[in-house]
């Protein structure tokens, strides 16, 4: 399928640490199409910054990817070089951070930042870096780009940094821009405005957007499909409507509790009895059982991915049945 | 900034004028230079005038003031034991500490960055580990040992290297140095080694600590993520963040390698200024001790002026506070 821009096959992404092995992604598989929205939800330390640094490899020892392909346009980045891989992020993969108060470089203003992003991939002039840059700043709508741009990072407040950190991530039109919970810091009119920015982007661009999220009110509102973590593992995905409204796997259920509905906003996840499992070397069998209300015998087994329905990948002995009370 | 800039030399101005306290009281405990300066068999009344021609037949408060007198003048008094004035004695002297202190400061400056970023980057290398260990040595050796140690080796068994004295010197902007001759290098090298020795150690030591520090942190992932080279994200993004550090450390660390320099000079016999202090203290030349203490108070006020300046250039955020 040509319209396939990101296709991940059981990525497994290990660090090797001195107490032993943490398999942060394990068996992770998902795509996303040119233009649509993936959400990535999970409680945290499910993996999903691992996710994301996985597909533009950018782990760092002592952790690795060891195994599975991340299929960009059909080309697997885990066998890249890193030359080849540095030609593509920042230009055809881009990334947005979590926290916008620490992704800027404090002591270099932000044209510096931004026209050595456009002259990493484009051989433009100085002054044909700058003008693009500006513009880019202009599109996510930054007052009087042209005085900002000699700002320096704490000359802004955290939603303004986050929109340069966008800018930056526009600058090359990428095919793909993986956000990590690019609003968490900032306040809620701000998020919306900045989710309104993106999805307009993305869908005018065409590029294909992981956003991840503790947020289900987010990804409800923005993301065409929806893949849930746990525990380093993908238990349940599938489109916005079969996952958020008639969620199968007790995880997500548990994640959206009594409030199911996709429109309503400020659905936070919520808190699901019982702690998420260290990841260190996580016992065999469902992780989610000490947690789960349906647990027996057979969850001591790894339960497979299924597809209970066309484009529904489920990992669950005893998915719940519809309609869910 | 102007008024920043006012304000502080206000303060300096507070300094100095304590320091000369200090430093007047500080001599006149030291020790009596009229037993050392005059002979033994000078009868009474030789040394009645002896005394009163060095000024010290007056109470110390008036001493006090004719000297600050003198000092708002330019004239730290005159030598006891040279007859001349305080300040053109160091002045002579001065070049050649200046040239030792420098060239100390650039080797640590062109060895400790580059090891420190190395060891930094690559922790676990041999050269790391080993620039690291190095650096203890570095620290913990007293500089009077090392230079002996360089002086047995390099002049007495291997013959290398000269072990004392400037060396032939050549005219520049009316003042000689060593550093433009090839003798005076010769004979400049160890003292100047001997000297940067703990600077280098200490700014390897800063510039490691600093990659360490930056390089886990996500402006550094975010300039790996917008695709820029290795090198670029190193010697741009984490650079200009460690050098904060550096140069308010080596700065600082100007001063007190002059200062320092006492302990160098002694050992291999270079001219400077920290010869001259030892010989001062040796004959308790009051007015010459005076001078090189206003002179050293002085100098650590300049560098810290220039330090804080160099500070706001390099740190955008500390200009805004400055600025408010
Ligand atoms: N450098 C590391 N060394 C060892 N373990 C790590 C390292 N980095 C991440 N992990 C582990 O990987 C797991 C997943 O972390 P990750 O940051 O991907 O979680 P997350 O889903 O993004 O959580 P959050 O919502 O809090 O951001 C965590 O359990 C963490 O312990
Ligand atoms: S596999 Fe078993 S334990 Fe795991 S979620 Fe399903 S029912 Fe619960
Ligand atoms: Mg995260």
């Amino acid at each position: 399928m040509s319209d396939m821009t990101l296709e991940v096959r059981n990525l497994r992404t290990h660090f090797f640490t001195r107490a032993g092995v943490v398999r942060a992604v394990e068996d992770v598989s998902f795509s996303v199409q040119r233009g649509r929205v993936l959400g990535l939800v999970g409680e945290s330390g499910s993996g999903k910054t691992v996710t994301g640094f996985s597909i533009i490899r950018l782990v760092d020892p002592p952790g690795r990817i060891a195994g599975g392909s991340i299929l960009f346009h059909g080309r697997d980045l885990a066998k890249l070089s890193e030359r080849e891989m540095r030609g593509l992020r920042g230009n055809r993969i881009a990334m947005i951070f979590q926290d916008p108060m620490m992704t800027l470089n404090p002591v270099l203003r932000i044209d510096t930042q931004m026209i050595e992003t456009v002259r990493a991939h484009a051989k433009v002039s100085h002054a044909e870096a700058r003008a693009r840059s500006r513009d880019a700043l202009g599109m996510v709508g930054i007052p009087s780009p042209d005085e900002r741009l000699e700002s320096y990072p704490h000359q802004f407040s955290g939603g303004m940094r986050q929109r340069v950190a966008i800018a930056i991530a526009l600058l090359h039109r990428p095919d793909l821009i993986i956000a990590d919970e690019p609003t968490t810091a900032l306040d809620v009119t701000i998020q919306a405005q900045i989710l309104a920015e993106v999805q307009k982007l993305a869908a005018n661009v065409g590029t294909a957007l992981i956003w991840i999220t503790h947020d289900l009110s987010v990804v409800a509102g923005l993301a065409d499909e929806i893949a849930v973590m746990y525990a380093g593992r993908i238990v349940e995905a599938g489109d916005v409507a079969t996952v958020l409204d008639r969620p199968s796997h007790p995880y997500t259920h548990g994640l959206i509790g009594s409030v199911p509905s996709r429109n309503k906003r400020g659905t936070r996840l919520r808190q699901i009895p019982g702690m998420t499992p260290s990841l260190l070397d996580l016992p065999e069998g469902c992780a989610f059982r000490a947690r789960c209300a349906y647990a027996d015998a057979a969850c001591e087994k790894d339960p497979p991915t299924t597809e209970p329905a066309r484009g529904h990948a489920l990992r669950c002995f005893h998915p719940l049945l519809e309609p869910v009370a | 900034m102007t008024t920043w800039l006012f304000r502080r030399l206000i303060q300096a101005l507070f300094v100095i004028l304590a320091m000369t306290v200090i430093v007047f009281l500080g001599v006149n405990v030291i020790g009596d230079p009229v037993e050392i300066l005059i002979s033994p068999d000078a009868d009474q009344a030789e040394r009645a005038r002896a005394i009163i021609a060095l000024g010290l037949d007056k109470p110390l408060w008036q001493q006090y003031l004719i000297f600050l007198q003198g000092a708002l003048h330019g004239d730290l008094g005159r030598s006891f034991v040279f007859n001349e004035p305080a300040l053109r004695l160091i002045g002579q002297r001065m070049p050649a500490t200046m040239e030792l202190a420098v060239t100390a400061v650039l080797l640590s400056i062109v060895l400790g960055i580059p090891l420190g970023l190395y060891a930094g980057l690559y922790p676990d290398s041999i050269l790391g580990r080993s620039a690291m260990a190095g650096s203890i040595l570095g620290f913990s050796l007293p500089t009077f040992w090392v230079g002996l140690m360089f002086i047995m080796v390099f002049a007495v068994e291997l013959g290398w290297l000269p072990s004392t004295g400037r060396g032939a010197t050549a005219a520049f902007l009316g003042v000689q140095w060593s550093f433009l001759t090839r003798d005076g290098l010769a004979h400049m090298a160890m003292p100047a080694l001997n000297l940067s020795l703990g600077n280098i150690a200490l700014v390897l030591r800063l510039t490691r600590a600093g990659v360490r520090e930056n390089l886990p942190m996500d402006y550094v992932r975010f300039a790996r993520a917008k695709g820029l080279s290795p090198a670029r994200v190193v010697f741009v993004h984490v650079m200009k963040n460690i050098l904060i550090p550096i140069v308010t450390v080596i700065g600082l660390e100007f001063g007190s390698t002059i200062a320092f320099s006492v302990v160098t000079e002694s050992v291999f016999a270079w001219p400077g200024m920290g010869k001259l202090i030892i010989d001062s203290i040796n004959v308790l030349d009051r007015p010459v001790i005076v001078a090189y203490l206003m002179m050293i108070v002085f100098l650590f006020i300049v560098i810290n002026l220039i330090v804080d300046l160099l500070y706001t250039a390099l740190d955008p955020r500390v200009r805004l506070e400055s600025r408010q």
